[in-house]
């Protein structure tokens, strides 16, 4: 049976970790065609539902929702009765009677598009709740890091940077985990939580540990309510990529990964986005195949 | 059940299909497409045999799945392979290969399919097995052998990389 909804990593297993990379695969071949388009969802509605800012997630749902032939509505919460004080539930109802048959979620609570999902017969796709998780993330992540090590088992990857506020270290290393890539995370302790990987917080010793991937997070500025690091100048030197490490990078042929948006001086140093290991704008790419993959896996409950 | 076809008889159906194939070739070029799967399959041989025959062929692979009229009934959706057309579509002349044809409607998926590649010059259509009960104005150009058979009946193609034999059964 098909799932309803995409949710989280964690109810994930291999079985079905493993097939969903296959079928982002045909359709990142669409990508190398003059029409990009396919129309296996020709008249179906996917309504983005954004309490958060987002750029890059929003347009790469709405991308690959295109591709599919879907109908795109994008709910501009900003600008919405919600903050005339409507609630979730109360708009998801009015939402109902758009009869969207899928709905992608993001919202700063855990745990609200799994509520939704249990309100709509639509299938419901969490685009990243809170600190909780950033499961398409995840999957375009594994997809990427598949592509350059096919194997993955015993691979390395070291997530580095603002542990603690991060969906995307939760939902991409549990994912890498499933699949038997080796995780472990290193930055400041104050932004480092108790979790069952190596952790480090000294980048020497993360980087004796032999990594094959550098996956860096961005810093959380919106999420940090009192500074955890004293300046972004302190934390490039400290945890960002510096010209002086990206030379050692390159010379152990590591790869760098990032899920955007970039702060330049503070996560990495220009030269990393010249660097032909780094593979940050193939994330992007994946980011569309994936979900398109996501999309087109889930079965809506018919009203 | 009962079989319908063995191996020979599919064989021999295959030579016809390329026989008549080669008869019409233009300038020595042929443009096969077989639809996943099994039409890929069928396809492949006929590439063979027409190279024997010293025609130039251009091979591809297409999947359709994404191209179904019917995911509304579905409860699980198809699992997709990739096309693969590495040969320019753009004023091809494109023979659509597949194993058997039935309503035709796997053929109108294709030719949509087939035109987000590119505008051929024209597509002919080359099936090993023609069973009857159409159900969409879809006529194949190329015909290996015609089945007769009851609207409810199933047939079933095996063919030997694809399914380890060379054989059709009528159930």
């Amino acid at each position: 049976m098909a799932r309803k909804d995409f949710l989280d990593i964690e109810s994930l297993d291999s079985e079905e970790i493993i097939p969903l990379l296959d079928q982002a695969v045909p359709f990142k071949d669409l990508f190398t065609r003059s029409v990009k388009k396919v129309p296996a969802l020709k008249g179906k509605t996917v309504l983005m539902l954004f309490y958060e800012p987002s750029t890059r997630t929003l347009s790469s749902f709405e991308v690959a929702a295109k591709r599919l032939s879907a109908d795109v509505i994008i709910f501009d919460v900003p600008h919405s009765s919600v903050t005339k004080g409507e609630s979730v539930r109360d708009t998801i109802d009015t939402l109902q009677a758009m009869r969207a048959d899928y709905i992608v979620v993001r919202h700063r609570l855990s745990g609200q598009p799994a509520a939704i999902a249990r309100q709509t017969g639509a299938s419901v796709i969490n685009a990243g709740d809170g600190a909780h998780a950033h499961p398409t993330q995840a999957l375009l992540d594994a997809f990427t890091f598949r592509e350059v090590f096919p194997e993955m088992e015993r691979k390395k990857v070291l997530i580095m940077g603002d542990i603690l506020h991060s969906r995307v270290a939760r939902s991409t290393s549990l994912i890498l985990k499933k699949l038997g890539v080796e995780v472990a995370f290193c930055g400041p302790g104050s932004l480092l939580p108790q979790t069952q990987f190596r952790r480090f917080t000294n980048y020497e010793e993360a980087m004796a540990w032999g990594p094959d991937v550098v996956y860096l997070l961005r810093v959380q500025k919106e999420r940090q309510d009192a500074p955890f690091f004293p300046s972004d100048r302190e934390y490039h030197q400290v945890y960002g990529l510096t010209d002086e490490r990206l030379a050692r990078i390159a010379g152990e042929g590591i790869y760098v990964m990032h899920p955007g948006p970039i702060n330049r001086g503070v996560e990495l140093c220009d030269a990393v986005l010249d660097y032909e290991r780094c593979l940050i704008s193939q994330q992007v790419e994946n980011g569309i195949a994936t979900r398109m993959a996501v999309l087109f896996g889930l079965k809506p409950t018919k009203s | 059940m009962s079989l319908a076809l063995d191996e020979s008889e599919i064989t021999e159906a295959v030579t016809s299909l390329a026989d008549q194939i080669f008869k019409k070739t233009h300038e020595g070029q042929v443009d096969l497409v077989g639809i996943r799967s099994r039409g890929d399959e069928v396809a492949e041989r006929v590439r063979d045999l027409l190279s024997e025959k010293g025609v130039s062929v251009n091979f591809g692979v297409l999947d359709i799945s994404l191209y179904r009229d019917d995911y509304e009934h579905l409860v699980q959706n198809p699992k997709l392979k990739s096309s693969a057309i590495d040969f320019p579509i753009d004023d091809a002349r494109v023979i659509l290969v597949d194993d058997v044809i039935f309503t035709g409607r796997t053929v109108r998926s294709a030719l949509d399919a087939i035109f987000d590649y590119g505008r051929p010059t024209s597509v002919e259509l080359a099936v090993l097995i023609d069973r009857g009960h159409r159900e969409l104005p879809v006529q194949p150009t190329y015909v290996g052998k015609f089945l007769e058979t009851k609207r409810l009946d199933q047939v079933v193609v095996r063919l030997k990389n694809t399914d380890g034999e060379d054989a059709v059964e009528l159930t």
